[in-house]
């Protein structure tokens, strides 16, 4: 029988590590490409400021960047430590996107990273810019292929499980690569590791402007920022990744717990703005809603349904019923091999083993459920509806605020009068909003798939390790206590950075406001 | 032809191999960057001798640490069993690793950031232990490897390890980290000689060619554990089925003194392996003393792929055998990936492999040269 507690500590420390490599990755992936755009304005131009630019924000991008190498390497072997039966049951399609992000993405950022800083001598312009293209091209391959992973584990096509081997194995790997759930979520990610890049080099910019230090490089920056910003935020918001939503049961059953849609509505439904969803009475209290917004987001149409919670538990009881078919057929393959009945049953229900297994939860031989347990097994298809329908609303609401910052931002430095200091000082504050929106993010989408660890396939509690108790305890105190150290070092080291300012990528500061566009975006001198 | 190529057989053969290739690639590339570590307080004691010691390696560790990610990666995708098994079975000293590892891509990064000698100290101390800790936690992982690893799987394949940390820090397991340790000492030395100019490079030759000899001496001890039964193997004694499913239930295996040897003895040309497992560090012990600092690289870098490769062939078919449920361990024709898999994986290797090499020696060359502390000093902030 599996040990909740470990379960939960098994999660715990995914989620911890996860969360906390993920606050500098999508800042790499943000940073890196920008960078790669002012050595581009650079190479075009030939003017030093932009070569500057990119050797400052370059030794910001490569305090995060240490960090977000140092915390990944926790993630590729977290699967085998944590995770040991996960790793035998779907390591034959999960690793495979794995392996291919070492392959085509680590070794290129990795690879060219080392040059970007030490190669400005050694190469030519041109080639020098090559690396740092390639160096950013590499991180967002790297996202390619965890997002391709990922959405494997949201939606599983291309693969069936082999009563010979225990295990889900490869039907089709160009499913897997062309999964719609990877590719939502590929772009939704993406966009949103630029969102996060741009709103770091606005707010560390607002902040010089504010100081009426580095002008004429903070400016640059600063409209920069607010352009790929706001091409980015728009992005976020119009290709958000719960396009996909509508493709299986669990993303269904996110979609209405996003939703805290408890009946299924005539579409389009409506989206609620704000309420108090509970669980025991099956509705939402004070909510607001705004009529088709919700048909709209979840299915990109107008006529299409999307279910409430009630009918996906019934459906999920249908589930429960045909996988234990399935369960009791492989139990009997196992004795017997050559069983022809048996495979046949098999084969017709193994679509629905992973909703048998959840049965475990509860007792160890699913085919001896009642009707109470299988009713039990149905309702835990639910995820934890509070805590998704805050952290969605939550999220999308820094987006929008994001967004305007970005598009006021542009809207007054395209203008000839100087931008009033409030921009500025608007655009500190708005620092730490996209990864409070990115860890929601990955909040929604994870804790969402729940009780699943691969959807319709594998209960999360049977997919951990055999540990004890005592190794989870003993190695979350270990990185807790890691990374929180190396969380101050980083915070300071960026912090001091920041406030030296380009001299800390030896940029000789050469250059001085002077022109006419540099003055009119500095703020009026003794405000 | 194209059948047999991609035949079940074929491909587990081949990835047998790309793993091999893999671990020495990772033992070779960053074998060097963790003795360097591991050599940090003893060949450079003043800041700039620090200095000139970790930027031999500034630019280039971080790629060579893919090989580890990459070796981590491949072992999910093309043999998920030993993936799932060794990693949660050796779960405090694979801790261990992630903990050193995670303190050298920050120990390189931030030591820089400031000139206080307290700061510098510290991180040159995590720097030694995120490059001696992992070279000895490899070697304790082969030992144990080499020896059998406490562990069943239940009719669901379900891994458990029957074991206990201090389990794996048995006698034999230490010895074999410490050759680990010794070779990549005499690896990163190695590279010190070829790249380190000045004092540096002066004390890497002094302390490499030692490396060397007590890498070739404990190696060849390793081979006498073997040849009198105190390392025993195990052998397949059911008829081996190599384009079967991959279920490691489905065969005998027995616990037998001598089996390490029998590849050996049914291919005597074998022996070629271990006999430079022995001659190239020799070979490198003399290059130092010689300063053909080129060759000796070279020759280090051979001893490294051939002592690791002397205990896959002892292991063959074995990837990690059980010592407590000899039958349930894991072999090259019963824990792989599927067929489609493999078969993707290898097209995937094909690939990028020769790309990523082509793109690293282009960086080598890039960066080619000796690092002394004048150049050190005239890079400024662009050097660690």
């Amino acid at each position: 029988m599996f040990d909740p507690l470990l379960v939960d500590l098994s999660r715990l420390q995914f989620a911890l590590t996860a969360l906390y490599h993920f606050l500098f990755v999508p800042l790499t992936l943000g940073l890196s490409v920008m960078i790669a755009m002012m050595e581009t304005v650079y190479v075009m131009t030939r003017r030093t400021i932009w070569r500057d630019m990119t050797k400052f924000w370059g030794v910001l991008f490569g305090i995060n960047f240490a960090l977000g190498v140092a915390t990944g390497i926790t993630m590729e072997f977290q699967f085998g430590m944590n995770w040991a039966y996960y790793s035998h049951y779907v390591g034959d399609v999960f690793g495979a996107p794995l392996a291919i992000e070492g392959l085509m993405a680590f070794f290129l950022e990795a690879t060219f990273v080392g040059l970007f800083f030490f190669g400005w001598e050694r190469l030519s312009a041109r080639a020098h810019l090559a690396v740092t293209w390639l160096t950013a091209l590499g991180t967002n391959f790297s996202a390619l292929w965890i997002l391709i992973a990922n959405g494997w584990m949201q939606n599983p096509v291309g693969s069936t499980f082999n009563p010979d081997t225990m295990r889900m194995e490869v039907t089709d790997f160009m499913a897997v690569l062309f999964n719609p759930v990877a590719q939502a979520k590929f772009v939704h990610t993406v966009s949103a590791g630029y969102v996060c890049g741009a709103t770091f080099v606005l707010a560390v910019s607002g902040w010089y402007l504010l100081r009426h230090r580095h002008v004429a490089l903070a400016k640059r920056s600063f409209v920069i920022a607010a352009a790929f910003g706001l091409a980015s935020s728009l992005s976020v918001i119009v290709l958000g990744d719960e396009s996909g939503y509508a493709l299986t049961d669990n993303q269904k059953m996110k979609l209405a717990a996003i939703e805290a849609m408890w009946e299924t509505e005539d579409a389009p439904a409506s989206f609620t703005l704000f309420g108090l969803p509970s669980l025991t009475n099956h509705d939402t209290a004070y909510g607001i809603h705004i009529p088709w917004m919700m048909g709209l987001i979840g299915t990109r149409s107008i006529d299409k349904q999307i279910p409430g919670i009630d009918q996906l538990v019934d459906k999920a009881k249908g589930r429960i019923r045909s996988g234990i078919v399935a369960y009791d057929a492989l139990e009997t393959l196992k004795q017997n091999g050559t069983d022809a009945d048996a495979r046949s049953a098999f084969t017709r229900h193994s679509g629905d083993l992973g909703y048998a297994l959840l049965l475990k939860r509860y007792l160890e031989d699913p085919r001896q459920a009642n009707d109470q347990q299988i009713d039990q097994a149905a309702w835990s298809v639910v995820p934890g509806v509070a805590p998704l329908f805050f952290s969605f609303r939550i999220m999308v609401l820094c987006a929008i605020v994001l967004l305007a910052v970005f598009a006021i931002s542009l809207w007054h430095t395209m203008r000839e009068e100087e931008a009033p200091r409030w921009l500025f000082r608007m655009a500190v504050l708005a620092a730490p909003l996209p990864w409070i929106a990115i860890e929601l993010g990955w909040f929604v989408a994870e804790f969402g798939r729940q009780p699943w660890i691969i959807e319709g396939v594998l209960p999360t509690f049977l997919a951990t390790s055999a540990l004890g108790v005592p190794d989870l305890l003993l190695t979350i105190a270990g990185f807790t206590l890691v990374y929180s150290v190396l969380a101050v070092i980083e915070v300071k080291l960026m912090l001091a950075a920041i406030r030296k300012g380009p001299e800390v990528a030896g940029v000789i500061e050469g250059w001085h406001p002077g022109t006419a566009e540099d003055v009119a975006l500095s703020p009026q001198a003794g405000e | 032809m194209i059948d047999f190529l991609f035949s079940y057989e074929t491909l587990r053969f081949i990835w047998w191999g790309l793993l091999g290739t893999l671990l020495v690639g990772f033992a070779v590339m960053d074998g060097f960057d963790m003795g360097v570590g591991a050599l940090l307080p003893f060949v450079a004691r003043t800041d700039i001798e620090r200095r000139v010691a970790i930027n031999t390696i500034g630019p280039v560790w971080e790629g060579n640490q893919v090989w580890f990610i990459l070796g981590g990666g491949a072992i999910f995708a093309a043999w998920p069993a030993l993936y799932a098994l060794s990693f949660s079975g050796f779960y405090l000293a694979m801790f261990l690793v992630l903990f050193a590892l995670i303190l050298r891509p920050v120990g390189f990064k931030y030591r820089s950031k400031r000139a206080s000698r307290t700061w510098r100290t510290r991180w040159d101390w995590a720097l030694f232990v995120g490059g001696a800790v992992p070279a000895l936690i490899f070697g304790v992982a082969v030992g144990n490897a080499l020896q059998g690893v406490p562990f069943h799987l239940t009719p669901d394949l379900r891994p458990i390890y029957d074991g206990s940390f201090f389990g794996l820090l048995n006698p034999v397991a230490l010895y074999c980290g410490l050759v680990s340790l010794a070779m990549l000492v005499m690896h990163g030395a190695a590279w010190l000689a070829f790249k380190a100019d000045g004092t540096v490079g002066a004390r890497a030759r002094t302390i490499g060619p030692k490396a060397a000899i007590v890498s070739a001496v404990l190696f060849a001890g390793g081979g006498l554990l073997v040849w009198t039964g105190l390392l025993g193997g195990y052998r397949v004694t059911s008829p081996i089925v190599w384009d079967g499913p991959s279920n490691p239930l489905r065969k005998s295996v027995v616990a037998d003194g001598g089996a390490w040897l029998a590849n050996f003895q049914a291919h005597p040309v074998l022996w070629l392996v271990p006999a430079l497992g022995i001659l190239a560090p020799l070979s490198a012990a003399a290059g130092f003393r010689a300063g053909r600092e080129g060759l000796t690289f070279l020759a280090s870098k051979l001893a490294v792929a051939m002592i690791i490769t002397t205990a896959g062939i002892a292991m063959f078919p074995f990837l990690l055998p059980s010592s407590t449920a000899p039958d349930h361990s894991l072999a090259a024709f019963d824990a792989s990936s599927s067929r489609a898999t493999l078969r993707t994986m290898l097209l995937a290797v094909g690939i990028f492999l020769p790309i990523i090499l082509a793109y690293t020696a282009w960086v080598y060359r890039v960066l080619w040269g000796k690092v002394s502390e004048k150049s050190i000093e005239q890079a400024g902030h662009s050097a660690y």
